[in-house]
């Protein structure tokens, strides 16, 4: 009897355990495995490179893998290993160290948080792969662990939305509820951090913070608090359109009109942010570009030639009101 | 008099009725209107509603959990069905000639309920059929399953516009949620049925002595596996109306961790995991202590810095004012507590009460 039960347990635990290894495959794309047929290293002219993205929690972030995923082809010349993180720290220094197991030519990429990363950076030092920073800042002191980062100043788009409501609302003391991205990640940090710096000095007034994790589904129940806490919401500034979109539901159902009751301001300009910013629900939207995939391409080929690249290559954003947005919408690519 | 003070304390519902007090308590120290119901465009609208209709994806898996818990099992796979659930249900409309269509909606979820009874049905299967501990027999499903969301979405958060999927979520009915109606409505037929039948009794017999009740003539087999296949069903419908919330399927954070709130819910609510005697009330009371606390941390406005740490805090003063050895020292403690000599006879209810 206790036999069998051993049995059925080594059985179940070794079941498991290659269900694990299913479940961390299949969120590899397929993309470009084809080309690479098995051997890591750069049997043909290809690049072997291995991008490790945060997860899908967002609109922008589809749009961001879309972009890598479609430029980083074996037409190319390039073969890509993609995995994703699911916004866990953990499987991203898990992705990179398989990478680096696999030899791969060039790691890149966007780091879940910004703290943390030392450690298996200077394993891919050691191992004489280079690494490319997308999106996301590491705050790392070493700058010699990483190649170049390529991304959107989240600084200044946290500025640019700060001054818009600085030109539109100083002077009439409204009241702002911030909607922030996932707790200590770069964006989050650095957009409530311009936002309050483009505000400083004007009578507008941040009176609530609190985290909806980039995701509709938590922008939607901190924002039904933020109502049921505070009377006199005139602005929500949040840091992703995500969560401005669950803002909206969130609003609506409290029988307000969002755009005109409370405003909204965000950030990213995904499609379905300056679908509701035409239609008049959003006010100003900054955008962050998300297709990263043409410039990681470049300093890619340029790092394997040898070239020497910048450390900071900022990607240009824009902004956009409402009038700007149903301009905009139909030439959109994401 | 005391007596009578002490049974109410010492019953099951007091300690986490009592933090569901505190907090609403506390929300409205803060904010006096909140408990206030206000009645908007046709609807009942307030934080009471909100708690409501927020507990409902929580309430039905924590339904499904109860009754696996009461056999002694446990079901960590219910996070990954959720989000399969809203994955199938959001392609299917998606990908529908005419999203708005009644019929469209009500075909998607028939689909992905009956995607859902399946895996809980797998799940059942692993667990009666071939005897695997049930922590590992709903892991393999726990893991998979956000890869078999993914591979249904496309790696992508889909989303739809479709008005009669969103009622599911968002909608009222007579100035209720519909969300909260559902989920309520599941957990009232679920009660009445197991203590209005001999079900009930034949799960916490299963749960207590799986071998004495099989050999009293007691379908332990098919008991077990029908527990499972109703939490995949539970959490298969907790999973649409988490996606018709947001009208958003999202394979990566939808029903992210609800297994531990669910199995957290019913720990809270007195079910002890080593199965037996359950009770859905205690459950329901969970849940809510749970919904209500999250909207407390946004209207106590906790940085979100210390918010786990908060959470973590009113759960453990919960769970340690219900841990029966903890009180027992408690009392033993007490000035003027009895002599010594009652010590025994304390672990006995029954004489509890006439002391």
């Amino acid at each position: 009897m206790a036999r069998t039960t051993f049995g059925r347990g080594a059985l179940a635990a070794l079941s498991a355990a290659a269900l694990l290894a299913l479940g961390a495959c299949s969120t590899t794309a397929p993309e470009g495995s084809d080309a690479g047929s098995g051997d890591a290293g750069s049997g043909d002219d290809l690049i072997t490179i291995g991008f490790s993205q945060v997860g899908a929690e967002s609109g922008w972030r589809a749009a961001n893998t879309k972009s890598i995923q479609d430029t980083l082809t074996a037409e190319n010349g390039f073969d890509l290993k993609f995995s994703d993180a699911q916004q866990k720290q953990e499987n991203q220094i898990q992705a990179i160290r398989s990478y680096i197991a696999q030899g791969v030519d060039v790691i890149a990429f966007s780091p879940v948080v910004e703290s943390g990363w030392d450690a298996v950076l200077e394993e891919a030092k050691t191992a004489g792969i280079p690494v490319i920073l997308t999106d996301r800042a590491v705050d790392s002191q070493d700058e010699t662990l990483y190649e170049s980062f390529i991304g959107s100043d989240f600084v200044l788009e946290g500025e640019m939305a700060g001054q818009w409501v600085a030109e539109n609302f100083d002077g009439q003391g409204i009241k702002v509820v911030e909607l922030q991205g996932t707790t200590g990640s770069a964006p989050a940090i650095d957009r409530k951090e311009g936002f309050a710096s483009a505000i400083a000095g004007t009578d507008i007034e941040v009176i609530d913070s609190q985290t909806g994790n980039f995701t509709r589904a938590e922008g939607k129940t901190v924002m039904e608090g933020f109502l049921q806490a505070h009377d006199d919401i005139d602005l929500v500034f949040a840091h992703n359109d995500d969560m401005g979109l669950g803002a909206i539901e969130a609003i609506e159902a409290a029988g307000l009109t969002p755009g005109e009751d409370i405003k909204i301001v965000t950030i990213d300009a995904v499609k379905d942010g300056m679908q509701a910013l035409a239609d008049g629900k959003i006010n100003y939207i900054v955008e962050c570009n998300p297709l990263l995939g043409p410039d990681l391409a470049d300093i890619a080929k340029k790092v394997i030639a040898g070239e020497s690249v910048e450390k900071r290559i900022v990607v240009k954003d824009e902004a956009f009101d409402q009038e700007a947005a149903v301009a905009a919408l139909p030439t959109r690519e994401y | 008099m005391s007596a009578r003070v002490g049974t109410v304390v010492k019953h099951h519902l007091f300690w986490p009725l009592a933090a569901l007090v505190a907090l609403l308590v506390a929300c409205t120290i803060k904010r006096p209107a909140f408990l206030r119901v206000s009645v908007l465009d046709d609807h009942l609208f307030g934080a009471p509603i909100d708690i409501l209709r927020n507990s409902a994806p929580l309430l039905l898996v924590a339904l499904g959990m109860t009754l696996v818990i009461a056999t002694r099992g446990i079901d960590l796979s219910v996070g990954a069905v959720v989000a399969i659930a809203g994955a199938v249900a959001l392609t299917f409309i998606a990908s529908s000639p005419d999203p708005d269509s009644l019929g469209t909606v009500v075909g998607a979820i028939f689909v992905a309920l009956g995607l859902c009874l399946v895996l809980g049905v797998w799940n059942g299967f692993l667990v009666s059929v071939l005897g695997i501990q049930p922590i590992i027999a709903t892991l393999i499903l726990m893991t998979a399953g956000r890869g078999i969301a993914m591979l249904i979405t496309g790696g992508m958060i889909t989303t739809v516009n479709s008005p009669p999927f969103k009622t599911l979520g968002s909608g009222f009915w007579l100035g209720l949620p519909v969300a909260a109606l559902v989920a309520y409505g599941v957990f009232v037929v679920v009660a009445v049925v197991v203590r209005r039948t001999a079900l009930g009794m034949l799960l916490e017999a299963v749960g207590i002595n799986p071998a004495a009740s099989r050999l009293s003539g007691v379908r332990a087999r098919t008991l077990v596996w029908t527990v499972y296949a109703a939490s995949g069903l539970f959490a298969g419908l907790a999973g649409l109306i988490f996606a018709s919330n947001t009208m958003a399927a999202d394979a990566n954070n939808a029903g992210l961790f609800i297994e531990l709130d669910a199995i957290l819910a019913v720990v809270i609510g007195g079910t002890a995991l080593s199965g037996g005697k359950f009770n859905l009330s205690g459950t329901l009371a969970g849940v809510l202590v749970i919904t209500t606390l999250s909207l407390t941390v946004t209207v106590l406005g906790v940085s979100p810095l210390v918010t786990p740490l908060f959470k973590a805090l009113v759960v453990i003063a919960v769970t340690l004012l219900q841990s029966p050895a903890l009180r027992a020292r408690l009392r033993r403690r007490r000035p003027g507590s009895p002599a010594p000599r009652v010590e025994q006879p304390a672990e006995n209810p029954a004489q509890e009460v006439h002391a």
